[in-house]
């Protein structure tokens, strides 16, 4: 997925020019296969993503990601997510629409983490006002620097899913009510 | 309570780093069992090391833990810098103390205010304290963000720090960039004396045992980054001889190691062990808010472990205000060595407890062996006591009541699970 796309070759990706209050979010660690699939996106999107959108990537401790997203109107993020569901399959979830399960990010070490953090938030009516959540289902969370083929596969889809939300204008993408939990295509 | 069979099942415990289960089994009114069951599947972290240059130790015993990895980076830069001859001081000592300050302040906040403080207030989770105690998960992530800081800053990021090597750092701040992390250490200071006296009124249960405490301990300064070991039952060793007095032994039910003292068994290590071996090396203003808190020169109620943490992170405040308001910018971001052969040992005071670290390198610098003893598995075996006095004490509790005081008492050392190798689950089985 590296080198997939350079900025320059991107401008179809720019979109709106005014992306001041959005942050993307990749979670995850490079060193544990599929959990490292919301960095290799966040990655991804440092050389595609219109460059007044900033792209960061974090490990998933909670506290941390609350302050990441303080003060930002739109915020995209992308994890890794064990919920059962077939390696691969993308979900977008909207927390404004619904509690984000924690089944969802088990797989972490961290007490605090992608799913606590959103709640917390929330209670503390500090979850900034448009939020989108990719969910990647990892197929192997084992040491390993490599994602497994679907979940490669699964990350380009989601990059392009992203660059689409910045480049249609997060406005109408990154909505509240945009979406509740379902498998993207 | 009846003699009849008791099994009391949690099959997760919450608010602890990493997976793990407790088994209590009660029989005719005794307990029969406890087993603390670490399960996390072993991470050979020590193998990983086996042939890699030693100056790849710090980045990559970082990696054991997102919570404490400058306890790792530290112990292993001072094991490499003791086979190499190399004695850090100035500044650049100075720097390494400021940024295990702010280790010990993000992840002393996360427990106090995220993990612990539910448990007193009969909260399932942090998540739903903060609908009535919003100000209260606001000023622990305040204070926590404020030991953040200081890791990024002088560590290069938050979560695993890549700016610290052996012989020093790769970049040191300047004296401005410094300075900015003054107001807030301010700012936490006062609201470290509010949290105390917040904390002071809390339900404690009453709890205590004859631990022996083990620690660090320094002749001019609270331990951090180092110290000769000792004990209040006459441990004081050089940290070289840490396996000449503690042996490690593998059981059934634990993929973690489990700690001993050769001649007297189980110990304890961590705040309240730190605090009772080195009380006079506080500062005024902590000595003050313990007292303030009800606490003494020692502390062996480990449910209080909340009151001496709070202590420590007001003492971490001010040790860093302490170096920030000294700082002099060093000649050099690291001091000069020559690599050769040998073996060497360094240990450190992990927010959790003492991290020991010994490696073997040859005349190039490549490492031949590792090894490690993280915090959470020398308190494994005083944990599994801990349950058992606690449930003999409290046996006629009702079963609900008796699991959730079960975690809480587990939750006392704040147990990083993924560190000592590793998800906590919860069985009390009662039978006739």
């Amino acid at each position: 997925m590296r080198g997939r796309c350079s900025r320059e070759a991107c401008a179809k990706h720019q979109g709106p020019q005014n992306h001041d209050k959005i942050i993307v979010i990749g979670v995850g660690n490079a060193f544990r296969t599929d959990d490292g699939v919301g960095i290799a996106v966040a990655r991804a999107l440092m050389r595609c993503a219109p460059p007044r959108v900033p792209v960061i990537e974090a490990t998933g401790e909670g506290t941390t990601l609350m302050d990441a997203w303080k003060g930002y109107e739109s915020v995209i993020l992308i994890d890794a997510a064990r919920s059962g569901s077939v390696p691969g399959t993308v979900f977008r979830l909207d927390p404004h629409e619904q509690t984000i399960p924690s089944r969802f990010f088990h797989y972490s070490t961290h007490v605090f983490s992608v799913a606590e953090a959103v709640e917390m938030a929330r209670t503390l009516a500090s979850l900034p006002p448009r939020f989108v959540l990719y969910a990647i289902e990892g197929g192997n969370f084992d040491h390993g620097t490599e994602l497994t083929p679907k979940v490669r596969e699964a990350a380009g889809r989601v990059t392009a899913l992203v660059l689409d939300e910045l480049g249609s204008g997060h406005s109408s993408a990154v909505r509240p009510g945009n979406a509740s939990a379902q498998a993207a295509t | 309570m009846s003699s009849k069979t008791r099994t009391i099942k949690v099959d997760y415990i919450a608010r602890v780093e990493g997976e793990g289960q407790m088994f209590v089994k009660i029989k005719g009114g005794k307990v029969r069992d406890v087993k603390l069951k670490i399960i996390e599947p072993p991470r050979f972290f020590e193998a990983f090391l086996r042939g890699r240059p030693y100056s790849d130790a710090p980045d990559i015993t970082a990696r054991i833990c997102g919570i404490c990895p400058i306890a790792y980076i530290s112990s292993s830069i001072h094991a490499m810098e003791d086979i190499f001859g190399l004695k850090v001081t100035g500044p650049i000592r100075d720097l390494r103390r400021l940024i295990y300050c702010g280790e010990w302040i993000e992840s002393h906040a996360l427990h106090m205010f995220m993990l612990h403080a539910p448990d007193f207030l009969g909260y399932e989770s942090a998540i739903h304290m903060a609908k009535d105690h919003g100000d209260l998960v606001q000023r622990g992530l305040r204070i926590k963000k404020a030991g953040n800081e200081v890791v990024r800053l002088i560590g290069g990021r938050e979560i695993h720090p890549i700016n610290v090597r052996v012989g020093g750092f790769y970049r040191v701040p300047s004296k401005a960039e410094i300075r900015t992390l003054a107001d807030e250490l301010n700012w936490c200071c006062d609201a470290l004396e509010e949290t105390g006296a917040w904390a002071a009124t809390l339900p404690f249960p009453d709890f205590e045992r004859d631990y022996e405490f083990v620690a660090l301990r320094h002749p001019d300064e609270y331990p951090i980054i180092e110290g000769r070991l000792v004990s209040n039952k006459g441990l004081d060793i050089a940290i070289s001889d840490f396996y000449e007095h503690i042996e490690e032994q593998h059981v059934q039910h634990s993929t973690s190691l489990q700690s001993n003292i050769k001649a007297r068994g189980e110990y304890f290590v961590g705040p309240q062990a730190r605090y009772s071996l080195n009380y006079e090396q506080l500062t005024p203003r902590c000595k003050a808010l313990a007292k303030a808190a009800g606490l003494g020169p020692v502390s062996r109620n480990p449910f209080q472990s909340i009151l001496v943490r709070c202590v420590e992170t007001l003492y971490a405040c001010e040790e860093a205000l302490r170096i920030i308001n000294g700082y002099e910018l060093p000649d050099q971001p690291a001091m000069p060595y020559t690599v050769r052969a040998g073996t060497g040992y360094g240990c450190t005071e992990a927010p959790r407890g003492i991290c020991h670290h010994r490696y073997k390198v040859d005349d190039k610098g490549d490492i031949l062996d590792a090894r490690i003893a993280p915090p959470t598995a020398q308190n494994q075996k005083v944990i599994e006591s801990d349950l058992w006095h606690f449930v003999d004490q409290h046996i006629d509790l009702q079963d609900d009541q008796l699991q959730w005081q079960c975690e809480q008492a587990v939750r006392n050392y704040d147990p990083c699970i993924s560190c000592s190798c590793h998800f906590l689950k919860v069985n009390i089985e009662r039978t006739l």
